[in-house]
């Protein structure tokens, strides 16, 4: 029998006190595409990462056709011919593809740039690239980069190549010209290891499928024998009970109106696509979806914070009578929003660089939205450092005072001081982004709780989460987001972790619509 | 292969930050710098020069603090240099590099000094002053305005921008001083008889009005960036645009409200050199002191009482090198060097403020295994 391509044996691997992988073994053969599969956190990149070199395993043995390998720095994962291609390129914009493959070189071998374009070519032609040579990386689309990393790597000699992602920025039809290359390679006897959340590329593309759950391995399928369903299971695991109250309010008026909500990003994507929902006062809208697939710029639409496409609209119903006059948020800037009187409270996703300021201690980061109240041209603190000692006395925020810099203080302690300032604003809407990412049980239970509090109080709350266990026992409904369009709404109480992952994972036909 | 197994090794020494050090711990740190500074250049003079360095130091000293005149040109140079860094402190701290400084001080000059040529006989005393202060600050402003709003419309970089606005103002300087002066050598005082748009002599000094100016804005825009709602508004754009937009401030307004602030100072400190000072304009108006206040600024963290301590230093240095050369007959280059090896030490000494170094062997392992 031939020996597998790669092998891993019992990889762990700790930063700090997280464990991203922990006794993870798998094996990709020649001639095979592997599909990585997993959740957010996962675990999947930092196991890759531990294969191209960027990374060292705490335990573990790699074994490299057949031959135990030590792989400390990225230049020992290209001797051992492992190429691979991350998320964000490492391409120099101003030189062309050829200079870019050039660089690849020894520092001992000759600046050749015609021998270079010359095995380039013969490259490009075996397995089917298209790619001017000549162009700038700066002018490139996003596909044509990609191209250029794979035929890099190639270039170097890359046996095994691993993809981070590698659809995640393509379209329909660039998928489809990847994956020609792709089965052109495995028909070339190289192996490829490809790091995906698509379910119906996992089934299309792959030989075999390794799926990882919170760090951990948990199996390994033939793709003939798997379905969407069978890999989801895999995928989210059994349900944990987590005993998490779910209060039921008593109150539910119409708050937030949100209809054909679309953003373009500066590469021109559709990143949200005529989203379209109700929320309600007294009730957690769960937002359910792999990261990336529009929750962002959700939020950051209806804050305020991102230029919309025509015909979005948000509507705002500010009394819980329904009759009275909505208010349209679509077009206003987060100021114009305040001076309406519309209290509305954001806890973004990058705390330290939206939602705070690192550099100025607590007082000086509870007056961020309100410094600008009175008349008066002196800042007022004597409030925000009254606010300050309140929130640090009941949030427990470990600071040696509220004058030290936040970005000294630890990431649970930071997330406390960004919530307790939103909450402290009275809002009615509370929208919150991977509230509870990176901290500990005992913060993430004081958040819940936090949140639970709002909720009776009348807030209506929108709820990004990643962990489908808790979203499934915190919200009362559970929107899902799967390429920046709504892919259905799911009643909370009466749904499963299996059900959300499929909606996230693969859209449905025609759907975007609103459901209840 | 062997090398597969072999451990990375410690380095010798490692530089590790500093959490925080007590304010004993830094004035101790300082006075230890001063004090090695003294006995390195000590070594340095006698070594090279062969003088005693115990003269040598009495002489630099004097060249600051020697004679009532001295001390008065120290304070006149003291002012300029200062003013300018107090007017880059509210770009620097909005993240705003402002190196046009010395363009702004130039317009502003400019300004002035047409004021005083063709309204220098028409305006009575109290108007032609104001008329002067006016013009001075709206022409630092709009230099400084320019490069700000294309920053805020089109997203160019300031740096280049405020840079080159710098090689615009001394080319229109230079034409202007070509078409006045007409067939003299030079520009000369202006208004050398009517003595118009001259600052008056106070308390027997002639540059009171200039050091007044300076200590009144050192406090005022200390207290700006410290209390003010535009203070913070600057804070905050300087730490991250993206968390000033969710606070809800208009980033562009405010980076285009800071740089004609900053303009404007600038430009006040192009009247005060002219009206107070020169009585006349050169390209060499600025001095370059345009550029070594950014270096004022930087060194002081943007706090303006910090400034005034750097730009004494920097003036004290200066004077001191000045004098030691002309009282020894040494070179520009002992002088320069002898003054230079103080300054190493001094500013060396923020270094081990923030980081501390770690020999092998001690405190952390974080050898891999």
């Amino acid at each position: 029998m031939t020996p597998y391509a790669i092998e891993l044996h019992h990889i762990t691997k700790t930063f700090g006190s997280v464990v991203a992988n922990r006794d993870v073994s798998l094996a990709v053969n020649k001639g095979e595409i592997l599909s990585l599969l997993g959740e957010n956190g996962s675990g999947k990149t930092t196991l890759m990462n531990m294969l191209s070199g960027i990374y060292y395993p705490d335990e573990g043995e790699i074994y490299v056709e057949g031959e135990r390998v030590e792989i400390r720095d990225p230049k020992d994962a290209y001797a051992l011919g492992i190429g691979m291609v991350h998320q964000h390129f490492k391409l120099i914009d101003v030189f062309t593809a050829l200079e870019n493959i050039a660089l690849v070189l020894d520092a001992h071998e000759r600046y050749d740039l015609k021998a270079v374009r010359e095995k380039a070519r013969a490259i490009c032609e075996r397995y089917g690239f298209v790619i001017d040579l000549d162009q700038k990386v700066y002018e490139m689309s996003v596909s044509q980069k990609q191209t250029l990393e794979i035929i890099k790597m190639l270039y170097r000699g890359a046996r095994l190549l691993i993809l981070d992602e590698p659809t995640a920025v393509l379209t329909p039809q660039e998928t489809e010209r990847l994956f020609a290359v792709l089965r052109a390679m495995r028909a070339d006897g190289k192996s490829i290891i490809i790091i995906t959340h698509k379910l119906h590329e996992v089934l299309e593309i792959s030989d075999r499928v390794s799926i990882l759950r919170k760090g951990e391995y948990v199996g390994t399928v033939e793709t003939e024998r798997a379905t969407e369903d069978s890999l989801t299971e895999m995928m989210v695991g059994r349900k944990v009970e987590l005993n998490i109250e779910r209060p039921l309010s008593s109150e539910r008026h119409l708050r937030l109106s949100v209809h054909n909500l679309s953003v373009q990003s500066a590469d021109g994507v559709r990143v949200l696509d005529g989203v379209t929902f109700d929320a309600y006062s007294g009730e957690i809208l769960g937002i359910a979806g792999i990261s990336g697939n529009g929750q962002k710029e959700l939020l950051e639409a209806i804050a305020g914070l991102q230029k919309t496409l025509p015909d979005s609209s948000v509507l705002y119903y500010p009394d819980d009578d329904r009759d009275s006059s909505a208010e349209q948020l679509i077009g206003k800037t987060p100021r114009d929003i305040r001076d309406m009187g519309v209290h509305l409270s954001f806890v973004p996703e990058d705390r330290l660089g939206m939602g705070l300021v690192g550099s100025m201690g607590m007082t000086d980061n509870m007056m961020l939205k309100s410094y600008n109240e009175g008349g008066s041209p002196i800042a007022d603190r004597s409030a925000p450092r009254k606010l300050a000692e309140e929130i640090r006395e009941e949030l427990d925020v470990v600071t040696p005072s509220i004058a030290t810099p936040v970005s000294r203080l630890s990431g649970g302690n930071v997330q406390k001081v960004l919530v307790g300032r939103e909450i402290a604003a009275t809002p009615t809407v509370l929208m919150t982004a991977y509230a509870v990412r990176g901290l500990d049980i005992n913060t993430s239970y004081t958040i819940y709780h936090l949140l639970n509090e709002q909720k009776q109080r009348g807030v209506a709350i929108l709820y990004v989460g990643e962990d489908l266990d808790v979203l499934v026992d915190l919200c009362d409904r559970i929107l899902v987001l799967c390429g920046g369009k709504c892919n259905g709404v799911l009643d909370a109480r009466h749904t499963t972790k299996e059900e959300i992952g499929l909606l996230m994972t693969s859209l449905k036909q025609g759907k975007g619509g609103d459901q209840r | 292969m062997t090398a597969k197994h072999e451990t990375a090794r410690e380095p010798l020494i490692r530089v590790v930050k500093r959490t925080s050090m007590s304010a004993k711990g830094k004035l101790g740190v300082r006075l230890a710098a001063v004090l090695l500074a003294l006995l390195a250049d000590a070594a340095f003079i006698f070594l090279v020069t062969g003088l005693n360095p115990i003269a040598v130091y009495r002489t630099m000293f004097s060249g600051t603090f020697g004679t009532s005149l001295r001390f008065s040109w120290a304070m006149r140079d003291l002012a300029s240099l200062l003013l300018i860094g107090i007017a880059l402190a509210p770009a620097f701290k909005m993240r705003f590099w402002n190196i046009g400084a010395e363009g702004q001080v130039l317009m502003g000059a400019l300004a002035t000094a047409t004021v005083m040529i063709y309204c220098g006989d028409t305006l009575p005393a109290p108007l032609l002053f104001a008329a002067m202060l006016l013009a001075s600050v709206a022409a630092g402003a709009l230099w400084g305005f320019i490069p700000a709003w294309f920053k805020a419309r089109f997203s160019t970089n300031e740096t280049l921008f405020t840079l080159m606005m710098n090689y615009v103002a001394i080319q229109i300087v230079a034409c202007c001083v070509n078409i006045w002066r007409g067939q003299a050598s030079g520009l000369g005082k202006l208004n050398m008889r009517t003595k118009a748009g001259w600052f008056p002599q106070i308390f027997g000094q002639r540059y009171t009005i200039n050091l007044i100016v300076v200590v009144a804005l050192t406090v005022a825009v200390f207290c700006y960036l410290r209390y003010a709602k535009q203070g913070y508004e600057i804070a905050v754009v300087g730490e991250s645009e993206n968390t000033a937009r969710y606070a809800g401030i208009n980033v562009g307004r405010v980076v285009v409200r800071t740089m004609i602030l900053s303009g404007a100072l600038c430009g006040l400190t192009g009247f005060l050199i002219v009206g107070g000072r020169d009585q006349t304009i050169s390209t060499g108006t600025a001095g370059g002191n345009g550029f070594t206040a950014i270096i004022v600024a930087w060194l002081a963290k943007f706090n303006t009482f910090t400034m005034a301590l750097i730009s004494f230093l920097l003036i004290f240095l200066e004077k001191g090198a000045g004098e030691i050369a002309s009282a020894y007959n040494l070179n520009d280059y002992a002088s320069d060097i002898i003054a230079g090896i103080i300054l190493f030490f001094i500013l060396g000494s923020e270094f081990f403020i923030n980081y501390r170094a770690v020999l092998r062997g001690h405190g952390h392992q974080e050898v891999r295994k």
